[in-house]
């Protein structure tokens, strides 16, 4: 089946939503599901920062995010209006509002809201993760 | 793309950018020319009392936006009656562009919709 993820609340600080869409995304391509489009809106762009370092012997979930986007080539959107707000930014946007740096991870687009109504649409089932 | 979509928002208007964004989402959806709506319900009833002043929090008011809404297509708010109930809200009190649902309303309404996004 095809599923599209939105993640609403940030990683590890904003209560458990990213750490239940990740498990819920293993999950569901360990089943052999199709993943067309991971959308983190409102806190959930944190997750697409780069910045987040907990401590070691604590779990890193943007960096676990990542590694599953890249493993699986996800379509991993983050929502440009929500993450501008929020300091979360590629170096063209870096640019554009002539901000001191960029944190946004690789493997993420920044992109508008469109693409969640885009995967709501084509997905068989879409899961909200976050309040 | 056809498919109905409603947006749920339950959150109070100026807590954080939760009301804004869940505004931001429908007007997107209308855009795309998809059947939107747009359904009030816990402390998002709030986001249309009439006169609020957030200027002093330094904030937009949100009923502004909420008057945009026509423009793009969305031509009622639905609001759970319940919810203003609980909160001692008459509608009187609340922006004239809302369709009030009561008791079951709102379960068969959200069992029309193809789609729903809760913020």
């Amino acid at each position: 089946m095809k599923y599209a993820l939105a993640v609403y609340g940030a990683a590890g600080t904003g209560g458990q939503s990213s750490q239940t869409a990740l498990s819920f995304a293993r999950a569901l391509l360990a089943s052999g599901h199709e993943i067309i489009r991971v959308f983190f809106y409102q806190d959930g762009v944190h997750n697409a920062s780069g910045l987040i370092s907990p401590p070691q012997d604590e779990q890193n979930l943007p960096e676990q995010w990542q590694n599953l986007v890249k493993e699986h080539n996800i379509d991993a959107v983050v929502c440009i209006a929500a993450a501008l707000r929020r300091g979360v930014v590629n170096a063209e946007e870096a640019q554009r509002y002539e901000l001191p740096g960029s944190n946004l991870r690789e493997g993420y687009e920044l992109s508008g809201l469109g693409q969640l109504l885009e995967a709501t649409v084509e997905a068989d089932r879409f899961v909200t993760f976050g309040d | 793309m056809s498919q109905s979509i409603c947006i749920i928002s339950t959150q109070a208007p100026y807590r954080g950018q939760f009301a804004k964004e869940a505004l931001d989402a429908a007007l997107v959806s209308a855009s795309y020319e998809i059947p939107t709506s747009l359904l009030l319900m816990g402390d998002g009833v709030y986001q249309v009392l009439e006169g609020q002043s957030p200027d002093q929090l330094g904030r937009k008011n949100i009923a502004s936006m909420f008057q945009s809404l026509e423009l793009y297509g969305i031509e009622t708010v639905y609001i759970d009656g319940e919810s203003l109930g609980e909160r001692g809200i008459a509608p009187e009190q609340l922006l004239p562009l809302y369709t009030l649902l009561e008791g079951d309303a709102v379960a068969s309404f959200l069992a029309q919709q193809d789609k729903v996004l809760s913020f």
